[in-house]
């Protein structure tokens, strides 16, 4: 290759206009500035095109659940804006053993957490019977597996006080998805907005007013 | 006149038309006939023609996949999602269309076997000591967009692992302070992964990326002929010329290596068509058995793994926790004050210490999902440094020390414990165990300007030997 290569300064001379005509240099200048604008408008709606179209946008309506048929200790989901919402009744016994690792979670009582105003306290729900979130963990978007008996029978420790398990990355939360201490997942699990019509019927999506 | 001396005569003439109008010979000359490499190229230098083999193969029977795939997430009139379904039908019903769609999928694999074995050859023979930064540098780039090809066409199936492995890669941008979360949004052009990200991976597994691929393949060929080839002894050969300016050592690319780069496609191809034919799912490591069911929005298979050319890298993601924080601060202490200690010049010294301090104040101020998506692209990216970090007096492994020889030894072996614990679920003891192989990762490239200094390296030979 060395043969038919160019001396480097003549490669480099021919790069630059710049000794060439220096009268039509601000023209030069001023016709690049006009044609980068240009390139930007363009640009714009090639980048807008990569937003949720409007149709997605109409996608996420709220979801009303019948709540009449879960059984205590019962875990059911829907679909709300294409994420899984899980809503577990818990039994006074899963209720109790809120209260007995506090120490060993990040946020016990969700102050990082992102939930609604009127959710409140470590049982996380507007009634404590019924926990209603998103089943999706706030590490990497996995939605965590059910762990729901205390102890070693679902392959964990003999320690494990029920609750969640995250396949991808290993986060643990609790019943009330409150995440454990030193595991990949930040924050507890995310609480959506949602109201009670009557005492079976939930709607998932939709504020509780005035509370 | 005999008639084959008249169309030899023909034939020049129309050579030479076509010379002064088109540099056909001279281009011929200048990358194949006197191209002049190294005469002691070994086993290792066969990857390189390989990657570029298996680059013509993906293309060829991409663009044959294209004909029958549709990338369309909706549901079917039997329920199942029109990917997953034109996928199924590829494999059964297209005629040759299992073969295509195998030689795809198993070709993946192989591009990335190949790759790491052409980039360890870079690593142990020096090939990415000066001249040849750029030919590295633009290898980084190739080496990018295959992880970028690899993930945004493993979504098209639209099978269960399709589908989570995007959820979590794109939810790693969600971590980003600020932008993140919108930013996984414009990512995924939905809140979240569904049929318009299926699209727009699409549109980038099939042309985007390839593209860009195909320039950055050119531009390191182009380096590389440019500078010419290093070889296992990691000594110039353009040092000794000839009369005719032709290299000593040197030996035209057309035919000695053209013919040995056959040989060794052909026992690739007798290795690729194993496989093809006898283990296309590659034991779940090529193909994963969950990807076997459709995409399921609501439910995350009990164990996601990505498929195994990520996992090494995956599994410093995962390592990174907020007790492995202070180990990460650690190492960026030490070589921070290494630095401080040993640069020559007071403005590195004061840019040092003040890259340290902030380092080891962002790690306080910013949470540990950040960093491991951070220390995982940086894993990767930090490949692009080697020119400068290693400062021995010679290039090849062949006249390098013990103590090069030994770390080089370790971090192999923490790259594929790395890669071994990614393919498994997550464990406490598994998880201590990437932690130590993730910092030890991260010291090789960390501490090198340093132990490459230190090494004892053997007196490079004048001539390859």
């Amino acid at each position: 290759m060395s043969d038919n290569k160019q001396d480097a300064s003549v490669g480099g001379a021919a790069f630059c206009a710049c000794s060439l005509d220096p009268s039509r240099r601000a023209l030069m200048a001023a016709t690049a500035g006009v044609g980068a604008v240009a390139a930007a408008g363009v640009a714009v709606p090639f980048a807008a095109s990569f937003m949720p179209s409007e149709r997605a946008k109409a996608a996420g309506a709220p979801v009303e659940v019948d709540l009449s048929r879960l059984q205590p200790g019962e875990k059911m989901t829907v679909e709300w804006q294409g994420k899984p919402v899980w809503i577990l009744r818990r039994t006074p016994e899963m209720l109790a053993s809120l209260q007995s690792h506090a120490a060993g979670l990040v946020d016990p009582e969700s102050k990082a957490a992102e939930q609604p105003a009127y959710v409140k306290g470590e049982a996380r729900a507007i009634k404590p019977e019924y926990f209603v979130c998103v089943g999706i963990c706030t590490h990497l978007g996995c939605s965590p597996s059910d762990k729901l008996k205390p102890g070693a029978e679902g392959g964990m420790d003999e320690s494990w006080p029920g609750g969640f398990l995250c396949p991808c990355h290993g986060s643990r939360f609790d019943l009330a998805g409150r995440v454990f201490k030193s595991m990949p997942a930040p924050t507890n699990l995310v609480i959506p907005p949602h109201t009670y019509l009557s005492d079976t019927r939930l709607v998932i999506g939709e504020d509780t007013k005035g509370a | 006149m005999s008639t084959s001396k008249l169309l030899a005569e023909k034939g020049q003439q129309l050579l030479g038309w076509v010379d002064e109008r088109f540099p056909l010979t001279s281009t011929y000359k200048a990358h194949m006939a006197e191209y002049y490499a190294p005469k002691n190229f070994n086993f290792w230098y066969f990857f390189g023609s390989l990657a570029l083999l298996v680059l013509v193969m993906q293309i060829v029977t991409g663009i044959f996949l294209v004909m029958h795939y549709k990338p369309d997430a909706s549901l079917n009139a039997a329920g199942v999602p029109v990917a997953f379904a034109s996928v199924e039908y590829i494999m059964r019903d297209v005629p040759g269309g299992w073969i295509i769609r195998y030689m795809h999928s198993t070709g993946a694999s192989a591009f990335f076997i190949v790759v790491y074995l052409h980039m360890f050859r870079g690593l142990i023979y020096g090939s990415y000591r000066k001249p040849r930064e750029l030919i590295w540098l633009f290898g980084v780039g190739i080496f990018l967009c295959l992880m970028a090809e690899a993930f945004f066409g493993y979504l098209l199936p639209w099978g269960q692992m399709s589908f989570w492995g995007a959820q979590v890669i794109v939810n790693l941008f969600a971590a980003i302070p600020l932008i993140g979360p919108d930013l996984s949004v414009f990512i995924r052009g939905d809140f979240v992964v569904s049929d318009a990200t299926l699209n727009r991976f699409f549109a980038f597994h099939v042309i985007a990326i390839p593209l860009v691929l195909l320039g950055l393949v050119a531009a390191h060929l182009i380096a590389l002929h440019e500078v010419g080839s290093n070889n296992p002894d990691g000594v110039e050969i353009k040092k000794h010329k000839d009369a005719n300016g032709i290299p000593l050592d040197g030996i035209p690319f057309h035919p000695y290596y053209s013919v040995k780069d056959i040989f060794g496609a052909v026992v690739f191809l007798i290795v690729f068509s194993i496989i093809v034919f006898f283990a296309p799912e590659g034991g779940g490591y090529f193909l994963e058995f969950n990807n076997f069911f459709p995409a399921d929005p609501l439910k995350t298979p009990p164990h996601i793994a990505p498929v195994w050319y990520f996992t090494p890298f995956y599994s410093i993601l995962r390592a990174t926790t907020s007790d492995f924080m202070w180990a990460l601060g650690a190492l960026v202490a030490l070589t921070g004050g290494l630095t401080v200690l040993t640069a020559k010049c007071r403005h590195v010294k004061l840019a040092a210490a003040a890259v340290t301090v902030v380092a080891l104040l962002a790690f306080v101020l910013i949470e540990a999902k950040v960093w491991g998506v951070v220390l995982m692209g940086g894993s990767v990216l930090i490949f692009g440094l080697l020119p400068w970090l290693d400062q021995s007096p010679v290039k090849s492994i062949r006249y390098r020390g013990g103590l090069y020889k030994s770390i080089l030894a370790v971090w192999v072996v923490c790259f594929i414990v790395l890669g071994y614990l990614g393919v498994q679920p997550p464990s406490p003891i598994g998880n201590l165990v990437s932690q130590i192989c993730s910092w030890l990762y991260l010291a090789f490239f960390a501490f090198m300007p340093w132990y490459t200094r230190l090494d004892k390296t053997k007196p490079e030979p004048e001539r390859v030997s």
